[in-house]
């Protein structure tokens, strides 16, 4: 298994933890203004993702996104099914070359490009897309412009990813479920880009960890071939 | 609420069952899923005709599989769209190499789902076209939709589709006739009582004894207008005002109505509506071509009605009129 298989199969298990301790905290903000199920399904979904990825025996970086995202596409159902998983299945084949700063910027981007295809939403809509437009574009930059490194990036997009989710509560929704709720989703933050967040959130910390100490992984002596102390390139 | 029900949770499996084992020549579910599809699908040189969405409006979809109409349906959860792999099973199974029409209501998990499972589809090279009802004149935007919601008017799209790829119409043909039926069918419906739903046991809205609701959806969604208890016929004169206003139609124009039952209507009730319907559509110079009274897509064990009026043309009135055989539906 390679370290970037290695950290995509942590970062999904991390992803699935953090949903799971989020589950009520989602469940309430889905009840201000939705269907007060997004906690619920999410935390069902993710769970089935990290048991699906573990059981995977080649689990390279595409493979696992990609099995995570059908998981979540056949668990979690209704909207939330083909937003976060469909994207994350249509995207998962930039990273068949691995876990680069350029091929993470490829996977961002297509997965904000489906996610935006499929929800037809933009920003200001009180979506998902508040939290990952922003995101996205910060990553990009970094990588591509600022010439960070990709961990760098990532804990950039994060904060603009925060910013994002500050940015729903004041606004009207115009797409999704709230939008039904018209001048009274406004004071609410959604659901969606506040589990978009924690999503990248736990993505940057299994960044971190493997970026800087690869040698000190649990399972890091069934792969010799990587010498003690390289730091890899995620 | 007293219901003839095992566990919640089993619902729809249980049903799914029980309905092969009804029509076992007709229908067979295919293994690991909630889809059903007609015993003989692909059936070979065909355009496929496939749908689907939240059960609890039976016999939509799946009492519309056989000749003539469908070919594959997807049951999600009570109220609930199917998941993207189902729909994917779905088109799968109904494609012979001529191409699937889906047939979407327009409610965002149902599109963002069947879209999801045709844009895998797709990489494999399937051909898939679909078109979205949106035959609710009530409302604008609601609970579960951007725009308007699909309801009865999906089963006219399931007729007429189906007739024309019984004929051996290639794909852009059937997708363009079920367009037409949509761009010419309005629906409105009401409801004296809120469904009961398996999960929550209980009605899903609270409707007084005294009150009706008006535009009301088939999930319990609200409608446009609450109101005091009106008789039938003014009930009708609501609804048909609603749906003629929108459908804005010639005098002398040749119509197809659907009076609906939303799960828990007496027949007779359907037919004070139908009677009162038909007396409208001539006040206003319009010709009735056809006129069908029942439960075609239903709310579980809602009490109410929806109308349904449809503008046809010869080629409309040649395809609506088809032969088709299925669990639901009989036309010779």
């Amino acid at each position: 298994m390679s370290d970037d298989g290695k950290a995509a199969v942590a970062a999904v298990e991390a992803v699935a933890d953090r949903i799971q301790d989020e589950r009520s905290h989602l469940t309430d903000l889905d009840s201000a203004i939705g269907d007060a199920d997004h906690g619920g399904n999410m935390a069902r979904g993710w769970a089935a993702a990290a048991e699906a990825v573990a059981d995977l025996e080649d689990p390279e970086p595409a493979a696992v996104v990609k099995m995570a995202g059908k998981t979540l596409l056949s668990e979690v159902g209704g909207a939330s099914g083909p937003l976060f998983g469909g994207s994350l299945v249509f995207a998962s084949p930039e990273l068949e070359d691995g876990i680069t700063g350029e091929s993470s910027a490829a996977f961002a981007e297509t997965y904000l490009e489906k996610v935006q295809d499929r929800g037809d939403a933009r920003v200001g809509d009180k979506t998902m897309v508040d939290a990952l437009v922003p995101a996205v574009h910060t990553f990009k930059k970094s990588v591509e412009v600022d010439d960070m490194t990709p961990v760098e990036a990532l804990a950039k997009a994060v904060a603009a990813a925060e910013r994002g989710v500050d940015f729903t509560v004041p606004i009207r929704a115009s797409k999704g479920r709230a939008s039904y709720l018209g001048w009274r989703s406004v004071g609410h933050q959604d659901p969606g880009a506040t589990s978009t967040l924690y999503i990248m959130e736990e993505l940057l910390d299994v960044a971190m960890e493997y970026d800087e100490a690869p040698d000190e992984l649990p399972d890091h002596a069934e792969s010799p071939t990587i010498p003690d102390g390289e730091v890899t390139e995620n | 609420m007293k219901k003839l029900i095992n566990d919640p949770d089993d619902v729809v499996d249980e049903m799914l069952d029980g309905m092969v084992a009804a029509y076992p020549n007709q229908v067979r579910r295919l293994s690991d899923t909630n889809v059903l599809v007609r015993d003989d699908a692909p059936v070979d040189g065909k355009v496929g005709i496939v749908s689907g969405g939240g059960s609890g409006h039976e016999p939509t979809h799946a009492g519309y599989l056989g000749e003539g109409m469908l070919d594959g349906a997807a049951a999600g959860e009570v109220f609930s769209s199917p998941t993207a792999d189902e729909f994917e099973a779905l088109i799968g199974a109904a494609d012979s190499g001529e191409g699937v029409l889906a047939v979407i209501k327009n409610y965002e998990g149902d599109v963002m789902n069947f879209e999801t499972a045709i844009e895998m589809v797709e990489m494999e090279g399937t051909d898939v076209a679909t078109v979205v009802v949106d035959d609710d004149v009530a409302v604008e935007d609601s609970l579960y939709t951007s725009g308007r919601r699909g309801v009865c008017g999906t089963i006219l799209v399931h007729k007429a589709a189906g007739a024309k790829a019984a004929e051996g119409a290639d794909l852009d043909e059937v997708q363009r006739v079920a367009q037409n039926v949509i761009d010419n069918v309005g629906t409105m419906g009401m409801a004296l009582t809120s469904c009961v739903t398996p999960e929550k046991g209980e009605p899903t809205f609270d409707l007084p004894e005294d009150e009706i609701e008006l535009g009301i959806g088939i999930h319990g969604e609200p409608g446009v207008e609450r109101t005091d208890v009106m008789s039938a016929d003014e009930i009708t004169e609501a609804l048909t005002q609603n749906v003629l206003e929108d459908l804005d139609l010639d005098e002398g124009q040749d119509v197809m109505t659907i009076v609906n039952g939303m799960g828990g209507t007496p027949q007779m009730e359907l037919f004070v509506i139908n009677r009162k319907l038909q007396e409208i559509l001539g006040d206003h110079g319009l010709e009735t071509w056809d006129a069908w009274v029942g439960d075609y897509m239903t709310s579980l064990d809602m009490e109410g009605c929806s109308v349904t009026v449809c503008a046809v043309d010869e080629e409309l009135k040649e395809l609506l009129g088809a032969p088709a055989e299925t669990p639901a539906l009989t036309v010779k």
